[in-house]
C-alpha cells in the first residue's frame, strides 16, 4: 500500500482538478494529456525497443483527419469513427513498418520523416480535407446521452485513455511479449535465437505507438471540434520525441512528465521569447533543440530518474510463484543421432572460416570441440545454430535440414544454445533473463498481456525459469540485475536460459570460462546429469581438464577443419593435436 | 637495469559492474621482447586495449617517462606506442599500399614525408606485400592479413609494438615466421610486447614473461625460467597436463 | 505537353538534381565516417544562400553572430577540458580556430562594406562565416556523443536541426530573398533556352564532384576520412582520431551545404526553412544509395529532381508528396534485397 501512496495522491489531485482549477489550466492539462499518450507509445518505441518515429504527428492527423472527415461529411458516429480511424492507422503503420523495419534501425525513423511530409502536404491539398483551411463543425462526443462540450468535461475521457494506455504499457512490459520487446534493444540476435520473431516484435510496437496517437487525434477532434494541418506537421512529430525523450524515454510515466513539461516550457517560451527578441517567430525551437542535445548528452535517461528520487517509490521483491510445470517436449531415444553435418564450409570474403567440416551429435552424449583460438569454433556454432548460415555443405537436425532456417525456427525444433560472448540484457534481472528462453513455450500475445488475461502462463514460465535457475545453481540471484554478476555466472545464466526452451540438443560456447574449481565440477555434474536423461550436447571448451572429464566424444578443429577425432584418450596422445596446441618454433 | 619504456602500475579494467582485470602491474624494456602469456578469456586483450587507451581504466600508465593522464590513442600513437589487434582492424576495401599509408597518417601530419622509404623497408620485410600492393586488403589469405598488419604498424615507427596474437588462426609454417620476424624486429631496438596464447613460441623469443590467470598476474620471471616452470605447463598448457 | 515544355522541365530537373547530388554526397560522407544522419544538411544550404543574400542587401548576417557565439562557446568547453587534462599546449590552436579566425571575420565583414565588393568575393565572404560552423557545430553537438548508438545520434541531429531553423528565423526573418546571378548569359541549343545560371550549377557540380573523387582518392586526408568509415577501430590505431575525422567531414559537408546555397540563390528564392525540404531530398537521393555508394546517391540525386520538375508541371500541389512517396519502392527494393538480423550497437 506504501508504494502506492504516491499514484493514489496523484490520482486524487487529478480528480480533483477540474472543479478547482481556472479554465487555463483544464485546457492546458487537457493538452498534456493528448500529448503523453502519443508519448507513451514513443517510449515503447523508442526508449524501449531503440526504434523511433518522427511520424507521431501524422498518426495522430490521421485518427483526427478521419473522424472529422466522416462526422462531418457523412454523419458517422464518432464511437465508429474511431474503429475506422484505428483501422486506417493500423493500415498505414503496418505498410510502413513492413517496409522499414527490415533494414536497419535509421531507416524506419527516414521513412516516418518522409510519411510525415508527404500526409502533411496531403492534408493541406485535398480539396475534400478543406485544405491549409481544414475542417469546421465536428460533432461533440456523447456517451450514455452525456456530451461533452467543454474542456473541464472532456479532461476526465482525456486523461481516463492516458491513464488506461499507461496501465496496459506497463502491463505489456511485464509479460511474455514485453519482454521480448525489451530485448529489441541490444539483444536482437539473442532473442532471435531463443525463438523470438524480432522482426514482428518490433512491427506490433510500431503499430501500438501509431494506434495511440490515432486516438489521440480523435480525441482531439472531438475536444476542439475542428481540424486543420497545422498540429500533424513534422515538426509536431518531432516535439512529441522531445517530450519522450526529456520525460526520460525508457520510463512510461516519463512520457506524462516530458508532455507536461515542453508544453509548459512551450507556453511559457512563446509569451517570453518574442518579447526579450523583439520579433515573433516560434524561436522556443531554439530553446527545445539545445535542451534536447544537452539531455542527451548529460543525462541519456531523461527527468523522471530524477522525480523517482525525490519520492519515494521502490519496485516491490517479488516472489515467484508456485506454477504448474509446462509440458515437456518428448525427447528422442538414447542413441539417435539428432545433429549431422556435413561437409560444411564457411567463407567471408576471402577467408575461409570453416572447411568441409563434418560432425554428428547423438541423443545422450556429450560432444566436446576443440582447437586453438580462432580455429573457427564459434563460426561452427553459429552456422548450426542459423546464426550465420553456412556457404554450402548440410546440417541436419532429427533428420530434417535446416541450413537456411532462421536461428528461431531452429530454436522452435529443440535446439538449445549459449554464446561465446556472454549475450544478455544487462539491466534486466537474472529471472527475466532467463525466463526470454521460455519464449516459445508460451503463446500469448500482446492484448492479453496489456489486459493481464495471461497470467496463468506468466506464471508458469516464471516459475520454470526459476526451476532452471535453482538447478544451475544462481536460486539465490533471481531479482539480481543480469549484467551485476560475475562474468562465469552470466554464462551459467545462459545454460538456464538455454534449459528454459526445454531443448534435446545444447551447444555450449565455453560454458566453465571463468569459473572457479568448485564450479566447474557443479557445472560438470549438471551436464552428466543432463546426458543422463537423453540430451545431446556440442561443447566448445578451452579448459582441456574439463573436456576430457566430461566428454564422449572430441573433435579437433584447427584452420576451419578437423584435424583429429575420437575418445578423449586417443586425442590427446595425437600428436597433431599437440602440435596445434601447444605450437611451437624450431 | 635500463629505464622502461612501459610501465603499468595498478591496472584495473572493469566492464560495466564487473572487474575483468585485476591491479596489473607490468614493465617492458627498451629493446626487449616482453610477453604476456595465458588462456583464453584471461583478460590478455582487455590489458591491451586498456594501456592503448580504448577502454577507459584505473591506475599507472607510463609511457617513455612520461604519466599518461587521460589516455588519448592518437597521442599514444604520435608518441611511438602502436599496437596490431587481434583482429586485425584491417582496410578492406581499400589497397595494400593505402593501408600502409594510413599506418604512417601520424607521422605524416607532424610532418614527416618519408613513407615511401619506410614502405620500401616493410616491403623488404614481407616481400609478399609488395607483390600485393595494389591488392584490396579484404581479398588478402589470413597469414598475408597479419603482415599487412603488422606492415601498418611499422610504418608508425614506433617505440613500443604491442602484438595481440598474432599467430591466431594461422598455419603453422606462417606462424614459425611471423615469429622470426617479430625476433629480427627487435635488432632494431623496437621494444615488444606480445600478448600470445601460443605460449612455446612466444616464451623462445621473449626476454621476460607473465603469466596472466582470470584477470591477474599469476607468474612472471625470466622467459626460459617460466617455459621450464611446471605450474605453467599444468595451469596453462592444460593439454597432457594432470587429470583428474 | 510538347518537347520545348519536356526540354525545360528536364533542364530545371538536372539542375535541382546536381544540388542534391552534392547534398546527398555530403550526406552519405558524413554518415559513413560519424555515423551521423545528416538533418541540418539542409541548413547550411540556406544560411549560405541567406548570408550572401544578406551582403547583397547591405546587411550583416546574423550567421556572423552565430560564428562569434559558436566559437566562444567551444572556446570555453575545450579550454577547461584542456586545463583538467593539464595539456595547455591546445591551448594555441583553440585561440586560434575558435576566436582569433572568427575575430578577423568579423572585421572583414564590419570594415569592407561587402555590398559593394564583387560577387565572388561576397561568395567568397558568405563561406569563410558559414562553413567553420560544420565543425563547431559537430564540437558542441556530437563530438561528445560520439560513441552513442545511430538512434540517439539522429535525434540529436534532428535537435540541432530545428535550433538552426529557429536561428535561421532570427537572423534572417520570414521573407525569402534571392541573389544576383553569377551570369546572366543566356545561350540558344536548338529550341532550347539556357540560361548562366544553370550551366553554373551544372558546372560547379561536377567540378566539385571530381575535386572530392580525387580528394578521396589521392590525398592521405581523403584516405584517413575513408579508412574511418571502414574500420573506426583500425584508423583510431593509426592515430586518425574520430574527432579529427569528424569534423574534417563536417566541415566538407558545411562546404558543400553552403555552395550549393550559393549556387541556387538566384535560381530559386530561399527562406529560413527551405533547406529542410531541399536536404530531404538530398536524403531521398542517399537512401537510394543506401547510404554508403557515391555514384548510386548521384544518379539517385538526378531522378529525383527530375521527377520533382515534371510533377510540378502535371500536379503541382502534391509535387512534395510525389517525391517523398519516391522512397517507398526505394525501400521495398532494399528491404526485398536484404536478408540479416541487425544487431544494434
Amino acid at each position: 500500500m506504501k508504494q502506492r501512496l504516491p499514484l493514489l495522491v496523484f490520482l486524487a489531485l487529478l480528480a480533483i482538478g477540474p472543479s478547482v482549477l481556472p479554465e487555463f489550466y483544464i485546457t492546458l492539462l487537457n493538452y498534456i494529456g493528448l500529448y503523453a499518450i502519443v508519448a507513451i507509445g514513443l517510449v515503447l518505441l523508442t526508449g524501449v525497443g531503440g526504434l523511433t518515429s518522427f511520424g507521431q504527428a501524422a498518426f495522430v492527423g490521421l485518427g483526427a483527419y478521419t473522424t472529422a472527415y466522416l462526422t462531418t461529411a457523412h454523419a458517422v458516429s464518432p464511437w465508429l469513427t474511431l474503429l475506422i480511424g484505428l483501422t486506417v492507422t493500423a493500415a498505414v503503420a503496418l505498410i510502413l513498418g513492413f517496409l522499414t523495419l527490415r533494414l536497419s534501425g535509421h531507416y524506419l525513423p527516414l521513412g516516418t520523416i518522409a510519411w510525415g511530409l508527404s500526409l502533411y502536404f496531403l492534408f493541406g491539398n485535398l480539396e475534400f480535407l478543406g485544405g491549409h483551411t481544414g475542417l469546421t463543425g465536428i460533432p461533440v462526443l456523447g456517451l450514455f446521452g452525456f456530451e461533452l462540450h467543454t474542456g473541464r468535461e472532456f479532461y476526465y475521457l482525456i486523461w481516463l485513455v492516458l491513464l488506461g494506455a499507461v496501465l496496459a504499457t506497463q502491463n505489456l512490459l511485464d509479460s511474455r511479449e514485453g519482454r521480448a520487446i525489451r530485448a529489441l534493444k541490444g539483444g536482437g540476435l539473442m532473442a532471435e535465437s531463443m525463438g523470438v520473431n524480432t522482426a514482428r516484435t518490433k512491427i506490433v510496437i510500431f503499430l501500438i505507438a501509431a494506434l495511440f496517437a490515432c486516438v489521440s487525434g480523435w480525441l482531439y477532434a472531438h475536444l476542439q471540434r475542428f481540424v486543420n494541418p497545422t498540429p500533424f506537421g513534422l515538426h509536431i512529430g518531432i516535439e512529441y520525441l522531445f517530450m519522450a525523450v526529456v520525460g526520460g524515454a525508457a520510463h512510461v510515466w516519463g512520457a506524462l512528465v516530458g508532455a507536461g513539461v515542453i508544453t509548459i516550457l512551450k507556453q511559457w517560451l512563446q509569451d517570453l521569447l518574442p518579447k526579450l527578441l523583439g520579433q515573433s517567430g516560434n524561436f522556443e525551437a531554439i530553446f527545445f533543440g539545445i535542451l534536447l542535445v544537452l539531455v542527451l548528452q548529460r543525462a541519456r535517461d531523461g527527468i523522471w530518474p530524477w522525480v523517482v528520487r525525490l519520492i519515494p517509490i521502490k519496485a516491490a521483491q517479488r516472489v515467484v510463484a508456485e506454477a504448474e510445470p509446462l509440458p515437456h517436449r518428448e525427447m528422442p531415444a538414447l542413441g539417435t543421432v539428432l545433429l549431422e553435418v556435413k561437409d560444411a564450409c564457411k567463407r567471408f570474403g576471402g577467408l575461409v572460416a570453416n572447411n568441409n567440416m563434418s560432425l554428428t551429435v547423438k541423443a545422450g552424449e556429450v560432444m566436446a570441440l576443440i582447437g586453438p583460438n580462432g580455429a573457427g569454433k564459434s563460426t561452427m556454432f553459429n552456422c548450426i545454430s542459423g546464426v550465420d548460415p553456412v556457404t554450402s555443405g548440410e546440417v541436419r537436425f532429427i533428420g530434417e535440414r535446416i541450413d537456411h532456417l532462421e536461428s528461431r525456427e531452429i530454436a522452435r525444433r529443440g535446439m538449445g544454445r549459449t554464446f561465446q560472448h556472454v549475450r544478455l540484457l544487462p539491466t534486466m534481472s537474472v529471472l527475466e533473463n532467463v525466463a526470454i528462453g521460455a519464449h516459445l513455450r508460451g503463446s500469448k500475445g500482446v492484448l492479453s498481456a496489456s489486459l493481464r488475461l495471461e497470467r496463468a502462463e506468466e506464471a508458469r514460465l516464471l516459475a520454470e525459469a526459476k526451476r532452471q535457475l535453482e538447478r544451475v545453481g544462481l536460486g539465490e540471484h533471481l531479482f539480481d540485475e543480469a549484467g551485476s554478476l560475475p562474468l562465469g555466472q552470466q554464462r551459467v545464466l545462459e545454460i538456464a536460459r538455454a534449459l528454459c526452451a526445454d531443448p534435446c540438443l545444447l551447444l555450449l560456447d565455453e560454458p566453465a570460462a571463468g569459473l572457479r574449481y568448485l564450479e566447474k565440477q557443479a557445472l560438470a555434474e549438471l551436464l552428466r546429469k543432463l546426458r543422463g536423461e537423453g540430451m545431446g550436447i556440442l561443447l566448445v571448451e578451452h579448459d582441456m581438464d574439463f573436456v576430457m572429464g566430461l566428454a564422449d566424444r572430441v573433435v579437433v578443429m584447427e584452420f576451419g577443419e578437423k584435424i583429429s577425432e575420437g575418445l578423449p584418450e586417443e586425442v590427446q596422445k595425437d600428436p597433431v593435436v599437440l602440435e596445434a596446441y601447444l605450437g611451437g618454433v624450431e | 637495469m635500463a629505464a622502461p619504456i612501459l610501465e603499468v602500475n595498478d591496472l584495473c579494467v572493469s566492464y560495466g559492474k564487473v572487474e575483468a582485470l585485476h591491479h596489473i602491474n607490468l614493465r617492458v624494456e627498451s629493446g626487449k621482447i616482453v610477453t604476456v602469456i595465458g588462456p583464453n578469456g584471461a583478460g590478455k586483450t582487455t590489458m591491451l586495449s586498456a594501456i592503448m587507451g580504448l577502454l577507459p581504466s584505473k591506475g599507472e600508465i607510463q609511457f617513455r617517462g612520461e604519466v599518461q593522464r587521460d589516455i588519448e590513442v592518437e597521442h599514444l600513437v604520435t608518441m611511438g606506442m602502436t599496437l596490431v589487434p587481434e583482429k586485425r582492424e584491417l582496410f578492406g576495401e581499400m589497397s595494400v599500399e593505402d593501408n600502409l599509408l594510413l599506418g604512417a597518417f601520424q607521422r605524416y601530419r607532424h610532418g614527416d614525408r618519408d613513407e615511401g622509404k619506410t614502405m620500401d623497408q616493410v616491403f623488404g620485410t614481407f616481400p609478399r606485400l609488395k607483390e600485393r600492393r595494389m591488392q584490396l586488403a579484404g581479398t588478402l589469405s589470413g597469414g598475408e592479413r597479419q603482415m599487412l598488419a603488422v606492415g601498418r604498424a611499422l610504418m608508425a615507427k614506433p617505440k613500443l609494438l604491442m602484438l595481440d596474437e598474432p599467430s591466431l588462426g594461422l598455419a603453422p609454417l606462417i606462424v614459425r615466421e611471423i615469429f622470426h620476424i617479430i625476433a629480427d624486429l627487435k635488432q632494431t631496438g623496437v621494444a615488444i610486447l606480445l600478448v600470445e596464447q601460443n605460449a612455446r613460441a612466444a616464451l623462445q623469443i621473449a626476454d621476460y614473461g607473465y603469466v596472466l590467470e582470470t584477470g591477474s598476474i599469476a607468474l612472471e620471471g625470466e622467459s626460459r625460467a617460466l617455459a621450464d616452470d611446471p605450474r605453467v605447463v599444468e595451469t596453462y598448457l592444460g593439454l597432457g597436463g594432470k587429470k583428474q | 505537353m510538347d518537347l520545348q515544355i519536356a526540354l525545360l522541365l528536364g533542364q530545371d530537373g538536372i539542375v535541382n538534381g546536381a544540388i542534391y547530388a552534392l547534398l546527398a554526397l555530403a550526406l552519405v560522407l558524413v554518415f559513413a565516417v560519424t555515423r551521423v544522419i545528416y538533418i541540418p544538411q539542409g541548413e547550411f544550404v540556406a544560411y549560405g544562400a541567406l548570408t550572401l543574400a544578406a551582403f547583397q542587401a547591405g546587411k550583416t548576417p546574423g550567421t556572423l553572430w552565430f560564428l562569434l557565439g559558436a566559437g566562444v562557446l567551444v572556446a570555453v568547453i575545450d579550454t577547461v577540458i584542456a586545463v583538467r587534462a593539464g595539456a595547455l599546449g591546445r591551448m594555441k590552436r583553440i585561440v586560434l580556430w575558435n576566436l582569433a579566425y572568427p575575430a578577423v571575420v568579423a572585421g572583414l565583414v564590419l570594415g569592407l562594406e561587402p555590398a559593394k565588393l564583387p560577387l565572388v568575393a561576397q561568395a567568397a565572404l558568405s563561406l569563410v562565416i558559414v562553413v567553420p560552423l560544420g565543425p563547431m557545430i559537430y564540437r558542441l553537438a556530437f563530438q561528445p556523443l560520439a560513441e552513442a548508438s545511430v538512434l540517439v545520434l539522429l535525434i540529436v541531429s534532428v535537435a540541432v536541426h530545428t535550433a538552426m531553423v529557429g536561428l535561421g528565423l532570427l537572423f534572417f526573418g520570414a521573407e525569402g530573398s534571392r541573389t544576383t546571378p553569377f551570369s546572366e548569359a543566356q545561350f540558344t541549343l536548338g529550341t532550347l533556352n539556357v540560361n548562366g545560371q544553370t550551366l553554373w550549377v551544372i558546372g560547379s557540380s561536377i567540378v566539385l564532384i571530381i575535386a572530392l573523387y580525387q580528394f578521396f582518392g589521392r590525398t592521405l586526408y581523403g584516405k584517413a576520412l575513408r579508412a574511418t568509415a571502414i574500420n573506426r577501430v583500425g584508423a583510431r590505431l593509426m592515430g586518425i582520431s574520430t574527432t579529427m575525422a569528424g569534423k574534417l567531414s563536417f566541415t566538407l559537408a558545411a562546404g558543400i551545404g553552403a555552395f550549393s546555397g550559393i549556387l541556387i540563390a538566384p535560381i530559386t528564392t530561399v527562406y529560413y526553412d527551405t533547406g529542410f525540404l531541399v536536404g530531404l531530398k538530398g536524403f531521398v537521393a542517399a537512401i537510394i544509395a543506401g547510404l554508403v555508394s557515391y555514384p548510386l546517391a548521384a544518379a539517385g540525386a538526378i531522378l529525383v529532381g527530375l521527377l520533382e520538375s515534371f510533377s510540378s508541371f502535371w500536379a503541382s500541389a502534391f509535387k512534395e508528396v510525389i517525391v517523398f512517396t519516391l522512397i517507398i519502392p526505394v525501400l521495398v527494393w532494399r528491404s526485398l534485397t536484404s536478408h540479416h538480423v541487425e544487431e544494434e550497437e
